[in-house]
């Protein structure tokens, strides 16, 4: 099956050029009675990012979640159909889910550094892994916060506890946690929508840097941000996956009415 | 237009603004529809009075164009447009462009209305007055297709400004007929010359906003494609 037919909304993307990374195949949830996903099909690229556009409760979010199976989390949640990483079936028994999530990182909406030091926060998943050796530590503490772009701001007080940080800051720490372990995808739930605009600005040049090396999920409600900062984007709308194409085009001329009312705004 | 959703936002300010936005370029255009009939008619009756009017009346086209461009900027500011509404935008911008320019050669035909041309030159007027009326309608025709963003129309008047080429070089040999004839009429008869290029003009620039409506409705460029392909967008 061709990439154009897997889904209508597909248009004219053709990813024959990317590396796929994500294999999304008809996928269904449920909680309880209710269907959250409706047989969604798509493939996101490695090394790119990848945006979930969409209104409240279209499904972006637990979709982003099925990629590390955080709604495994969800006692009520049922899932059919499969998501390929790297070829592998991440809903397949013999799976290690905490090994999934060390390869497929997350990061929420609100920061939620641990009440620890800055210094701890971002050496935390080493540790779980049984990495004491402080030299090693110290390395990647500081090539982390480097690439989260927050060390300059961090490195004279590393042992000063994480709360004491602004709300971007936090949030790029707990992005520094989330690559200290080098995941390979990096699933973002709306990282910027509880910071001020600078500090927003900050996230987004951060996740363009980030890409050079982390495959990146990300879902916004800031359409502009999309707009901004993926390669590719997905329309979600009452648990459909409508519409999937090169950003440059969804934000310039869409091919499905219902993209193009919502990123408009517009009655849908 | 309606069909187009251009004031179905949930943001009923955008929707004002937007809606203003086009009842301005209409009152540019039916403003600049009026100086080129003006224009034309000082030629044809040898009145220095309307002439006059028309070059002190492009000052007003002038406004319109600073005002609308203004307001484009604002909505790109504030509202941040995507898809149809960021290519309406645009389209707005490069369209006003065209219709100054328009306005312009209007008043480069007025100019010429001011000279005073013997009963033996008045025969080439005759020959602008048709081109005038062609172009004329042309202008009408495209600012209509503008308003109701009608790809049919803008095709049409796309096809139109061949016609007005063929007779730009019609009178243009005729012309230099004379010219040749009695060199002494020659800077009257340039006069003329610069009438029949400035109509030729306003010809291209109305091809050129039917190319705009053109991508507009379909979200390609179809500027610089030739007839065929164009017409093979406009109509797939």
């Amino acid at each position: 099956m061709t990439t154009q037919q897997i889904h209508s909304g597909y248009g004219e993307l053709n990813l024959a050029d990317e590396k796929i990374k994500l294999e999304v195949n008809d996928l269904r949830l449920y909680y309880g009675e209710s269907q959250a996903l409706k047989t969604i099909n798509m493939q996101i690229p490695e090394k790119r990012v990848t945006a979930f556009i969409g209104p409240s409760g279209c499904g972006k979010s637990t979709l982003l979640r099925c990629f590390n199976r955080m709604n495994d989390l969800v006692d009520i949640c049922r899932i059919e159909g499969q998501i390929l990483l790297d070829g592998q079936n991440i809903y397949d028994k013999a799976v290690d889910v905490a090994e999934l999530r060390r390869q497929v990182g997350m990061v929420f909406q609100k920061p939620n550094p641990f009440p620890k030091t800055i210094y701890e926060n971002v050496a935390y998943g080493l540790r779980l892994q049984g990495v004491n050796d402080r030299r090693v530590l110290d390395e990647v503490v500081e090539t982390s916060l480097k690439g989260a772009a927050l060390w300059n701001e961090v490195k004279d007080r590393l042992h000063d506890n994480a709360f004491g940080l602004s709300g971007g800051q936090q949030q790029r720490l707990v992005i520094a946690r989330a690559i200290a372990i080098e995941p390979e995808v990096l699933l973002l739930d709306e990282p910027a929508s509880a910071l001020d605009p600078i500090s927003t600005l900050k996230i987004e040049e951060l996740i363009n840097e980030l890409k050079e090396r982390f495959t990146i999920v990300i879902v916004t409600h800031n359409m502009q941000q999309a707009a901004r900062v993926s390669d590719y984007t997905a329309f979600m709308y009452m648990g459909n996956l409508v519409e999937y194409d090169a950003t440059n085009k969804m934000f310039t001329n869409p091919s499905q009415q219902q993209t193009e009312d919502y990123i408009t705004g517009r009655f849908g | 237009m309606d069909k187009l959703n251009l004031t179905k936002h949930i943001s009923s300010q955008f929707n004002d603004e937007i809606e203003q936005i086009r009842n301005h370029i209409m009152a540019m255009g039916g403003l600049i529809e009026q100086q080129l009939s003006d224009a034309l008619n000082a030629i044809a009756g040898s009145n220095a009075e309307l002439a006059q009017q028309v070059i002190a009346n492009d000052l007003l086209v002038n406004d319109w164009e600073i005002k609308i461009d203004a307001e484009c900027t604002r909505i790109i500011a504030k509202r941040q447009p995507a898809a149809s509404d960021l290519r309406l935008i645009l389209t707005i911008i490069k369209a006003i462009s065209d219709l100054e320019r328009i306005g312009d050669e209007a008043e480069r035909i007025a100019k010429v209305a001011l000279e005073s041309f013997s009963s033996a030159q008045q025969d080439l007027l005759v020959n602008l007055e048709n081109m005038g009326r062609h172009v004329a309608q042309m202008l009408h025709d495209v600012l209509d297709a503008f308003a109701r963003m009608d790809v049919e129309a803008a095709l049409a008047v796309y096809k139109e400004d061949k016609k007005v080429d063929r007779e730009y070089e019609a009178i243009t040999r005729q012309l230099m007929t004379y010219m040749m004839e009695d060199p002494r009429s020659i800077p009257k008869i340039m006069n003329v010359l610069w009438s029949a290029r400035a109509l030729e003009r306003i010809g291209d620039r109305c091809k050129n906003i039917s190319e705009y409506v053109i991508s507009f409705v379909k979200g390609r460029d179809v500027r610089h494609s030739d007839e065929d392909s164009l017409e093979q967008n406009a109509r797939s």
